[in-house]
């Protein structure tokens, strides 16, 4: 049984995502920074990947394209209170800073974490690791 | 286990309960300390009585380091940070300011006088009707009875002399009172700890509670202890003070953060603090 899910059927984009650019965007710690917390071994090249969540591996049998949206944009809908941060959401956070300054995000400049575009390449890599 | 986690998937959380049961105290493996040969470091005691519900055991961040950093801190030659508290045995014994005092004329020795000091702070103050960190009062024995200039709050004189006096109460146990007038800040500072702040929504709970000993990418998370503060920090070859520490944590939520001395950070201290109460004090210590 699975936990109840958002899930977002519908293309953040009209461009479908590449999984080659997701994966990137997965292991780059300037992006989206997943091994931080999720081990990959579709990443070998990675080094140093984090145990705070579960392994990416084989995910792409456990959710599908709509529940991996739901989880990539707003994580705490489908997992309440987990750490994993929502990378495609731009509101309700308390003392937003502008990105790892310290400072005070700038009014109506916070971008979310990844873009649309993004969260479609990602969305692509995750599809594709399969056991 | 008590240690609550994020509502992983099944199989993870079932793994994360056999794993539990198994793991009550000593759920982390770890070397003794034993400092110069003869100083015993607790660096692993039962919860106090208030964190209970969250956590069975408290560990010092010594705990998770590399053996290489583990050992840095076993012999006070090698700890680097021995340097810096040298230097403030200097300024303790040098007048300062328009009164041309020093921290000696008026307390003398300081292996007798900070004896068992840093281990009861931040602390209750009568007088000022509030709760004061050992940074506050350095500082007001500069301002007020020295007649010389404050010093920076995190700044590296304030975090030597801290050093200093933290050093006279290595090896006693943390125990700072919760109770009383000080039970108001404290839970402030409780609140602090469990908000989740900035665009990665992320509290110290978040990591330092629900996933010390786990990975993220190259950190070894600890539990956030400051029972070792000031620490000297191989990233930066200096010592540290928790101010700045927890000044850096919150900046990574990508967070606006709150200043070193700020009152927020004061009651952050007094509540952290209490988390180690019953590890050794352990300044100066020494991380990556
Ligand atoms: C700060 C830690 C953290 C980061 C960063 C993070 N996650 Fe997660 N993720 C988690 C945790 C913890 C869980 C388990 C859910 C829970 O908390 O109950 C999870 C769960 C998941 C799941 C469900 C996994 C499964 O096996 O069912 C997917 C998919 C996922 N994350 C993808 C990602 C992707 C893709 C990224 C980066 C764009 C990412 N995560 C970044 C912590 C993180
Ligand atoms: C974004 C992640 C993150 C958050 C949130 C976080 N920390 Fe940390 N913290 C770290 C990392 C990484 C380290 C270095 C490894 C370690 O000791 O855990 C660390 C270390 C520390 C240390 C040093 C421990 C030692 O023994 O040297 C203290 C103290 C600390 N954190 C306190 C806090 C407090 C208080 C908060 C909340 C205000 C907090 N942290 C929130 C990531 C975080």
């Amino acid at each position: 049984m699975k936990p109840t899910t958002l899930t977002l059927a519908v293309s953040l984009t009209d461009t479908p995502g590449d999984p080659v650019e997701g994966a990137s965007i997965a292991g780059s710690k300037k992006k989206g920074n997943c091994v931080a917390c999720h081990q990959v071994s579709a990443l070998p090249d990675v080094p140093f990947q984090g145990d705070v969540g579960p392994s990416l591996d084989g995910v792409g049998n456990r959710w599908d394209a709509a529940q991996l949206r739901g989880i990539l944009v707003d994580a705490k809908k489908t997992f309440p209170d987990t750490v994993m941060p929502s990378f495609h959401k731009i509101g309700g956070f308390i003392r937003p800073g502008n990105g790892f300054t310290g400072k005070a995000a700038k009014e109506g400049e916070l971008k979310p974490l990844l873009g649309a575009q993004q969260i479609e390449d990602v969305i692509a890599f995750l599809a594709t690791l399969k056991e | 286990m008590t240690r609550t986690r994020g509502t992983q998937t099944l199989a993870a959380l079932a793994a994360a309960c056999v794993l539990g049961a198994a793991a009550q105290a000593g759920e982390v493996d770890h070397p003794e300390l034993v400092i110069n040969g003869e100083t015993r470091i607790t660096v692993e005691a039962p919860a106090p009585d208030h964190l209970k519900d969250r956590l069975d055991t408290i560990y010092s961040g010594w705990v998770f380091r590399s053996k290489e950093t583990q050992a840095l801190e076993m012999d006070d030659f090698d700890n680097p940070a021995m340097v810096f508290v040298d230097k403030a045995w200097e300024v303790w014994n040098t007048p300062d300011g328009s009164e041309g005092k020093s921290c000696a004329d008026c307390h003398g020795a300081v292996e007798e006088s900070m004896k068992g000091v840093r281990a009861v702070y931040p602390k209750w103050n009568e007088t000022a009707g509030e709760v004061r960190t050992l940074a506050q009062m350095v500082n007001e024995c500069r301002t007020e009875r020295m007649g010389a200039d404050a010093w920076k709050y995190a700044g590296g004189q304030m975090a030597a002399i801290k050093a200093l006096i933290g050093l006279q109460s290595r090896g006693m146990p943390v125990n700072v009172a919760i109770d009383g007038p000080a039970r108001a800040t404290w839970e402030k500072g409780r609140e602090l700890y469990y908000t989740r702040t900035g665009q990665l929504e992320l509290s110290c709970a978040s990591w330092h509670e629900q996933n010390y000993d786990r990975m993220i990418r190259a950190d070894h998370l600890s539990q956030g202890q400051i029972n070792g503060f000031p620490v000297y920090r191989l990233k930066n070859a200096k010592l540290n003070t928790a101010h700045a520490r927890f000044k850096g944590c919150v900046r990574d939520t990508r967070a606006e953060t709150y200043k070193p001395g700020s009152p927020e950070f004061v009651t952050l201290e007094l509540y952290v603090a209490s988390r180690g109460n019953g590890l050794s004090v352990e300044t100066p210590s020494v991380r990556n």
